[in-house]
């Protein structure tokens, strides 16, 4: 099992498959009356979090507690870095109280990739900047998995803010390693230049791709995004990149719909089909916190 | 009176000889030359290049003098074999006053260890809004020539024809950072494939290409002097061939690192690669490379830009741009450009130099461009005695902690580079003898 889990492109195919078997492990635990297992007892997880996302630190924080870890919310605000300490010094705080494990969110790309260079404990990236969102991916690859039984050949579609878009990016990485085929739909402003080194297709239109897929995820497209001129309104992104009713009628009938949340309902997606049985959005929710124990159950149950 | 005798040097690298030099001036020049009571330098084997001239140094005083000072630069740049260094404007106070271009020079003549000519402001607190005094820092002690708002660009098309167009006066020149504002708001990496991989904003080549094509245009409507600060992209080199074959007065110069490093660096998010302009690719460094051979690129200069620990021991975009180079520069280009062996340019292979054409880049031409009448001149009798010696031979590893500058954010740690600089005189004294500054 590697150290750290910073990018997707960190697990290759044997080990990406072990951390989604090893997910589907610990999922029963969530059928549980006492849903706890002894396997981190001892060991010390710090949720270091720069960015405000109670959905993300509550999962790593619920997936840490399950594997009976002790957990530290760290958050920058009201902390010392509010005061000006810079990362490394943090890092060597958390170094100082024997963190094992540090589960960094940080608005810097690559923050993750600095941390671990300070810290001898394993870091997790729980989304940097607009680079990756490693445990995102699994969490989806995963529910993908369950869903439609397999990953190798799927068609998936991923719309919307790809330049932006931490979650694409490890998707693209991740799915590309599990045998998936990719589609990337978004407007031309949205996608980054060099996205053509990326495993996947790329296309602006997204009526062309809905009918010849088996997974459409939605990206969420950010406030600011629609006064920058990214595209010329909300009204015309939703007409031509939302995920409509009439759309999804055209989505083959096993086809799931994803989003990583949170949405924006009536713009990226419509309520209707948010709210459909295609729609695999808490599903996604409830899995993370299965993801996220194999990921620290793997990067940290075998060390002594 | 001081004299020295530098005996079996080879004056760029062809003539085995003897060199003296009296009162710092070099008085002869021939096999078997002498003075009495002459000091006696053994330089046999070793290299005589004019001393190395900077058109692109940050010394960080007034201001930043925890990063680096004139003195702890000046010392850096005579052990990297340079005798006069351009001192950019952006300080804390800004050098836009004839006041601050004073200090600044008066701080290098106390230190005395290169010439430091200071560049002046083109806008009043490098704001790009209104013209500061020019011709004040003209006048001044300092004598300015060379204007720039490096580190940011004067993006405001009106305000850089007045400014190329006002120096006319004084035989300046505007040293333009070219960076189209409006399209590399909160870059961080040359716009591409490893900016898409690593989620960095891009910065593309266009932001610099569109700028130069601009002002190419402004210089040759108002017949003035324009240089190019470190250009970084093969579309920019396009752009100054097509100017130059027009007659437009521009000239340009790289960066080493941008004729060595790539943007694939970042990979590893560590910041000691983060610079302004950004590291390109492996096409632009070809680019860069045959252009500053063909002359189409006039100059190396550095961009020395030390910054303390704290200002690059963080996350890339919190970063500060920039890296140390006054050191590390003639390695650097003796490492890619020099054709060792070569008798002359005939004999030399596209896209390289020769020790000739390598005094020319880094010595001749950014004195010519300063307009440093002291500098930039072969040892031959009667030149001012600012030189360097060269080993050849010599590879060296880059240690940070053994450099001479306040900072120590290089980005060649734990390289080995060819070429050592054995000793620098300036105006006839040493300020480095056996690779150690004397001061």
């Amino acid at each position: 099992m590697i150290t750290h889990l910073l990018s997707a492109a960190d697990l290759d195919r044997a080990t990406a498959t072990l951390v989604l078997d090893t997910a589907t492990e610990m999922a029963t635990v969530a059928g549980r009356e006492v849903k706890k297992l002894p396997t981190l007892r001892g060991r010390t997880v710090v949720n270091l979090f720069y960015e405000d996302s109670t959905r993300t630190r509550t999962s790593f924080e619920v997936a840490a507690k399950r594997l009976s870890a002790d957990v530290i919310n760290f958050s920058a605000k009201g902390s010392s870095v509010s005061k000006g300490e810079s990362l490394k010094d943090t890092a060597l705080t958390l170094q100082a109280m024997g963190a094992d494990a540090v589960v960094i969110r940080h608005s810097a790309s690559g923050a993750p990739h600095r941390l671990a260079r300070w810290v001898d404990g394993s870091v997790v990236n729980a989304g940097d900047g607009t680079h990756e969102h490693p445990t995102q991916a699994l969490l989806d690859a995963y529910t993908m998995r369950s869903r439609l039984g397999t990953l190798e050949g799927l068609r998936v579609a991923i719309v919307g803010d790809v330049l932006h878009s931490r979650v694409a990016r490890s998707n693209v990485l991740l799915l590309a390693t599990l045998g998936a085929k990719v589609t990337l739909v978004s407007p031309p402003t949205l996608l980054p230049v060099g996205v053509g080194c990326w495993p996947c297709a790329v296309g602006y239109d997204l009526d062309a791709v809905l009918a010849d897929v088996d997974v459409v995820m939605m990206l969420r497209v950010q406030r600011e995004r629609m006064n920058d001129s990214y595209f010329p309104s909300a009204r015309e992104y939703a007409r031509r990149y939302g995920l409509d009713v009439a759309r999804a009628g055209r989505l083959p009938e096993h086809a799931i719909v994803m989003h990583p949340g949170p949405m924006n309902r009536g713009m990226e997606i419509a309520p209707e089909v948010a709210d459909s049985a295609r729609a695999t959005i808490v599903e996604q929710v409830a899995n993370g916190v299965s993801v996220r124990m194999a990921v620290l159950y793997l990067l940290l149950g075998g060390k002594s | 009176m001081s004299s020295f005798v530098l005996t079996g040097a080879r004056i760029l690298g062809t003539e085995k000889t003897d060199i003296v030099i009296t009162d710092g001036v070099v008085t002869e020049v021939a096999p078997g030359a002498d003075a009495p009571g002459a000091t006696r330098i053994d330089a046999d084997g070793l290299v005589a290049l004019p001393g190395l001239v900077d058109l692109h140094t940050h010394l960080r005083e007034p201001g930043r003098e925890d990063a680096e000072t004139v003195e702890s630069g000046s010392r850096a740049a005579a052990l990297g074999g340079y005798t006069a260094v351009c001192a950019m404007a952006n300080t804390d106070p800004v050098a836009d006053t004839a006041g601050v271009v004073e200090q600044v020079y008066r701080l290098g003549r106390d230190a005395g260890l290169v010439h430091v000519q200071p560049i002046g402001a083109v806008t009043v607190g490098l704001a790009g809004e209104r013209l500061a005094e020019l011709g004040a820092m003209a006048d001044s002690a300092a004598a300015v020539r060379i204007f720039s708002d490096d580190g940011n660009c004067v993006s405001d098309p009106r305000l850089m024809r007045r400014a190329l167009e006002y120096v006319k006066a004084f035989d300046g020149v505007i040293a333009q950072h070219a960076e189209e504002p409006r399209l590399t708001a909160g870059a961080q990496l040359h716009e591409g494939e490893w900016s898409a991989r690593l989620g960095l904003t891009g910065w593309p080549a266009v932001a610099e290409e569109a700028i130069i094509a601009r002002d190419v245009l402004l210089a040759e409507h108002v017949g003035a002097r324009l240089h190019i600060c470190h250009v970084s992209t093969a579309g920019s080199v396009e752009i100054l061939r097509w100017a130059k074959a027009r007659g437009i007065r521009v000239t340009a110069e790289v960066t080493p690192h941008h004729l060595l490093l790539t943007d694939a660096l970042a990979e590893s998010y560590d910041p000691v690669f983060k610079v302004n302009p950004p590291l390109r690719t492996d096409a632009d460094v070809a680019a860069l490379r045959a252009a500053l051979a063909e002359g189409v690129v006039d100059v190396v200069a550095t961009d020395h830009a030390p910054h303390t620990v704290e200002d690059k021991e963080c996350e890339w975009p919190y970063a500060r741009p920039g890296m140390l180079g006054l050191q590390t520069a003639l390695p650097v280009v003796l490492d890619t450009m020099f054709e060792p062996g070569s008798a002359g340019a005939v004999d030399l292979a596209p896209g390289r130099l020769d020790w000739d054409g390598l005094a020319e880049r880094m010595s001749r031409r950014p004195a010519r461009i300063a307009g440093l009448a002291e500098h930039g001149r072969d040892p031959a009798p009667g030149a001012p005695a600012n030189l360097t010696l060269v080993d050849p031979a010599a590879r060296v590893t880059v240690e940070p902690g053994e450099l001479a500058s306040g900072s120590r954010n290089t980005p060649y740690s734990g390289r080995t580079l060819p070429g050592r600089v054995v000793a620098t005189f300036l105006a006839g004294t040493p300020t480095v003898l056996d690779g150690k500054a004397q001061q």
